[in-house]
């Protein structure tokens, strides 16, 4: 039996990158799997898309998903500042990118705080996982207040919540997974990945090697245990129509659904559980994440949404080309310009 | 025009000297007085004479000493002189010292106020004007009477030395774009004082402008100004940067061209972003240069230091980008207004690790606007950044110039694959990898994102990788790329703007020099060959070195190597890469923060050479 294929024609395998070199286990593997099946589930074309990532664990892994894409492994904390390059030149691509806790939440605060703020359209994953791997063990700075780890002791400072900064930062898509929970990071990322504005998506994911003992938050089996879906998400795409008309469940009173409107048309479906949160209020947005980080709650789905601002191709008022695809006339004025200049700038 | 405003009153006492002299301007940082400098800098370019600005000013937004030195010259010398003949001394802070440096038979303008305070010297002449008594004669209002009082000096300079106050007012008319109001109420000021030292003033020096052909057909600009134009005729398209000076008015140039590249519907085809700090500028110029765009940031030494890790990684993931650094005294915040050439050596090797960056060296401003856009081709022929050092002097004063000349080559992208290319290449060589060397000059091809082949896609990064562009931690892999790396800038010798060479005079000596020392050093020269020693000249352009640079070093006993810097950085660079018979090349490195003297390469070369 041929493998199963998506609208290009295209099998699963063909979204795969190389092996994975990270340790067997990492949550970081279950992430790039999810990715490879969001591209290949939404049919996407890998030569439009771009992977960037920063430096640590985690940002090695965009060499293990959509081989067909252009990646580009950049610096420690800088790879907000080289997609937002390569999206000013070339404002056609997509970008996933992929950070760690250490790579956004120390040396990389700023670019992640100001890539928000410019609004650069782009998937900014963060695979969280409270401690630096490649390095052996040391605390980031998501740890938790009273954490202990063999390499220093115990974390007395208080965590950096990542999704709360970009919540503060004016983010327009906010949410918060578990590398563990596979269906819902499917879901954000489907989301995602059409929202045309920053998307900030902070996945607890667990390292198995220095930080998954089941006292600590950012673990499998601490995760499996605590993690408190906000919602049911499905996403229904506008070219899915008939598909929400079988979405009439019964089993939810009206007012247990949020439709949530996505700029493409199609929409983010949440369903209700055991809490009142709409995404679409900032106010809860940012009461959840702060009551979550004083009660080590953990709760997970979109924390924000609302309609994107300009992105910075927009408010850049940039031609409709791609900067990077411009001819030379439109690169180099003709003689009478420089002429000209030159004139204006003679005695006389 | 004729020159009418002549008066009684002049009494001309020695042999007149015409259009030859320079000035100095002491007034105090913040008052406005850089607008009265430049009228009189674009007056005098307006009058047909050679004429250079300087603006030699502290760091600092108001109240601290600042000097202008403004040098008029019928034989177009146009670097700054040690000494001025005449003095403009409106800051009472630093008058005693402006005076005591005038030589003799100089002439001091000041303040009726300041002239009270300084000691008087029998040997110039003094010209006091009743700034205050005249600022409340005029219709100004005391909101901005501060910034206009600096137009009295003006105004008197013009009467003394016979600038037309009708052309006075043409620049202030362009200076203030068009503004009739704002230029009428400066001029007014200038002719208030012009004609108060008319019927006041008996005027005892020989110094006096006259219209000459001098400047015909040039162009009066800034470094930085020149730069900008050259990379928006270069293709820019993505600009990142973080202010610092002297290199903001770089990017303020490229937007002030912008418009020069907008469609009919004023879209940009230039994006401009004001990063939040000189690590994400770098990264933004990366991120471009990588998606296949044309990148430039403009920077200064501490924004070059942020930058260093992503020269490296630009450098080994070869990727084009342009930078501008716009030197200024270092190390450190330094002197940060203040001129210097100090970052030779650390831009070239901006990275850790083994990398050495292309350096691109203007020394005039059609250099900085050839530079400009050559830049771009030559960053994209070589997959490599790009570093146009310029510095302080050459980017923020105002410069002399023929009118540059339009590219003469077309845009170069360099060896980028489409898909149909792609699909060739590989057809030929069995297989396609971003960092192959099929043509044997160090120099592999690349796709951009965006190419629909299914093997267009390569993963760029900073870590060890073999051709395939795949992760390696291979030594041979490792030993093979760095190889190729320095072929590629063995290559890049060739292609780099030459050496310009003066090998007429059959001399003993050699002068070796980079960027703006040129109008210092050719006055020198012209000096020294009066007094019957001749000297050859060689100005590098570009690093790495090329190779006619050991030829001239081999061929001269004496070499001096004339540089802006303390440690005498170029003589390093040429011992380290000419390490044979280079015991006669001699560094004459000053760094002093200024704009380098004639008088001062005269003194140092006769007392090394005497």
């Amino acid at each position: 039996m041929p493998p199963r294929t998506n609208h290009l024609g295209l099998a699963r395998n063909e979204y795969k990158g190389r092996p994975s070199t990270l340790c067997p286990g990492c949550g970081h593997d279950s992430i790039s799997n999810q990715l490879i099946s969001m591209a290949y589930e939404l049919g996407l074309e890998q030569h439009k898309i771009i992977k960037m990532s920063g430096i640590g664990c985690s940002s090695k892994t965009p060499a293990y998903f959509l081989g067909g894409s252009h990646g580009f492994n950049a610096l420690h904390g800088r790879m907000p500042s080289v997609a937002t390059g390569a999206l000013l030149a070339n404002k056609e691509l997509s970008c996933i990118a992929v950070s760690g806790d250490g790579d956004t939440g120390s040396i990389g605060m700023g670019q992640f705080k100001h890539v928000i703020r410019r609004n650069v359209p782009f998937v900014y994953i963060i695979e969280n996982n409270g401690v630096y791997g490649l390095t052996k063990g040391q605390f980031s700075a998501t740890a938790d207040e009273g954490q202990f780890l063999k390499y220093y002791g115990t974390n007395h400072m208080p965590p950096i919540d990542l999704a709360l900064e970009a919540v503060i930062a004016g983010c327009t898509f906010v949410a918060r997974s578990f590398s563990g929970d596979a269906k819902q990071v499917q879901a954000l990322l489907q989301a995602a990945v059409r929202h045309p504005g920053t998307s900030v998506l902070d996945i607890i994911s667990p390292c198995v090697t220095f930080n998954n003992a089941a006292t600590s938050t950012k673990s499998y089996p601490y995760g499996k245990d605590h993690e408190i879906p906000l919602h049911e998400i499905q996403i229904l795409a506008p070219d899915y129509v008939e598909e929400r008309d079988e979405i009439t469940i019964e089993d939810y009173d009206e007012g247990d659904i949020i439709d949530v409107e996505m700029h493409d048309g199609s929409f983010i479906r949440l369903k209700k559980l055991d809490n009142d949160h709409d995404p679409r209020n900032r106010r809860m947005a940012m009461e959840i994440l702060e009551r979550s980080m004083r009660e080590q709650i953990f709760s997970t789905g979109l924390i924000y949404y609302e309609e994107p601002r300009p992105t910075l191709a927009d408010t850049e008022e940039l031609v409709d080309r791609p900067l990077a695809l411009l001819d030379d006339a439109d690169l180099r004025p003709p003689k009478s310009a420089l002429d000209k200049v030159m004139q204006s700038l003679m005695a006389g | 025009m004729a020159i009418n405003a002549q008066t009684q009153t002049k009494v001309e006492t020695r042999e007149p000297v015409i259009n030859d002299f320079a000035f100095s301007v002491a007034t105090k940082n913040g008052s406005g007085s850089q607008t009265s400098n430049n009228v009189l800098v674009m007056s005098l370019f307006q009058m047909g004479i050679p004429v250079n600005g300087k603006n030699l000013f502290p760091s600092n937004i108001k109240g601290l000493p600042t000097w202008y030195t403004i040098r008029a010259s019928k034989d177009g010398y146009t670097a700054r002189k040690a000494l001025t003949e005449i003095v403009v001394a409106y800051n009472d802070g630093t008058a005693t010292e402006d005076v005591a440096n005038l030589p003799p038979g100089g002439v001091c303008i000041t303040t009726d106020k300041i002239a009270r305070v300084i000691r008087q010297r029998d040997d110039i002449s003094y010209y006091q004007i009743p700034v205050a008594k005249l600022m409340r004669q005029t219709k100004v209002p005391s909101a901005f009477r501060k910034q206009v009082e600096n137009m009295t000096y003006v105004g008197a300079v013009a009467q003394l030395f016979d600038i037309p106050l009708d052309l006075i007012y043409d620049v202030l008319l362009a200076n203030f774009k068009g503004k009739v109001k704002v230029a009428a109420m400066n001029h007014n000021v200038v002719k208030l004082a012009y004609d108060w030292t008319a019927d006041n003033i008996v005027k005892t020096d020989p110094y006096r402008f006259e219209y000459m052909d001098g400047a015909d057909g040039k162009i009066m600009m800034t470094g930085n100004d020149a730069g900008a134009l050259g990379a928006v005729f270069g293709g820019v398209n993505v600009v990142a940067w973080y202010p610092i000076t002297p290199s903001t008015s770089f990017v303020d140039g490229i937007i002030g061209f912008r418009g020069l590249r907008q469609n009919d519907s004023q879209e940009n085809t230039i994006a401009i972003v004001q990063a939040e700090d000189e690590l994400a500028a770098a990264g933004i110029v990366v991120g471009a240069g990588w998606a296949g765009g044309r990148s430039l940031t403009s920077t200064s030494g501490p924004g070059i230091s942020l930058m260093a890790e992503f020269a490296g990684l630009a450098y080994f993931a070869e990727i084009p980008a342009v930078f501008w650094n716009i030197t200024r005294m270092g190390p450190s915040t330094g002197l940060p207004t203040r001129t210097s050439q100090g970052d030779l050596l650390f831009t070239h090797f901006l990275g850790h690790g083994d990398s050495r960056q292309i350096c691109l060296l203007p020394g005039n401003l059609k250099e900085a606007f050839e530079f400009g856009w050559k830049s771009f081709d030559i960053s994209e022929d070589l997959q490599t950044p790009v570093f146009v050092v310029s510095d302080l002097d050459l980017g923020m004063n105002n410069w002399l110039s023929d009118p540059f000349d339009y590219p003469d080559k077309p845009i170069s992208r360099g060896k980028v694959l489409d898909a149909n290319a792609l699909q060739e290449f590989i057809d030929e060589h069995g297989k396609w990898g971003r960092y192959m060397d099929v043509d044997g000059d160090g120099i592999a091809y690349r796709t951009l994102p965006g190419t629909d082949h299914r093997f267009a896609a390569y993963f760029a990064r900073g870590t060890g990788h073999d051709e395939m562009a795949v992760y390696s931690e291979r030594s041979d892999d490792w030993v093979e790329n760095m190889t190729r790396l320095r072929l590629k800038m063995d290559t890049a010798r060739d292609m780099l703007p030459q050496p310009i060479i003066d090998n007429g005079s059959g001399a003993d000596i050699g002068i070796i020099t980079f960027g703006t020392n040129e109008d210092a050093i050719r006055e020198a020269r012209d000096w020294l060959a009066n007094d019957g020693i001749k000297t050859n000249y060689l100005r590098v352009r570009a690093l790495p070195l090329a190779s006619s640079v050991s030829d001239f070093i081999d061929a001269h006993k004496s070499v001096f190597v004339i540089e802006n810097n303390f440690d005498g950085q170029l003589t390093q660079l040429i011992r380290l890469e000419h390490p044979e018979n280079v015991s006669h090349v001699r560094p004459l490195a000053l760094g002093d923060g200024l704009p380098m003297t004639p008088d001062w390469i005269y003194d140092s070369l006769k007392e090394q050479e005497g």
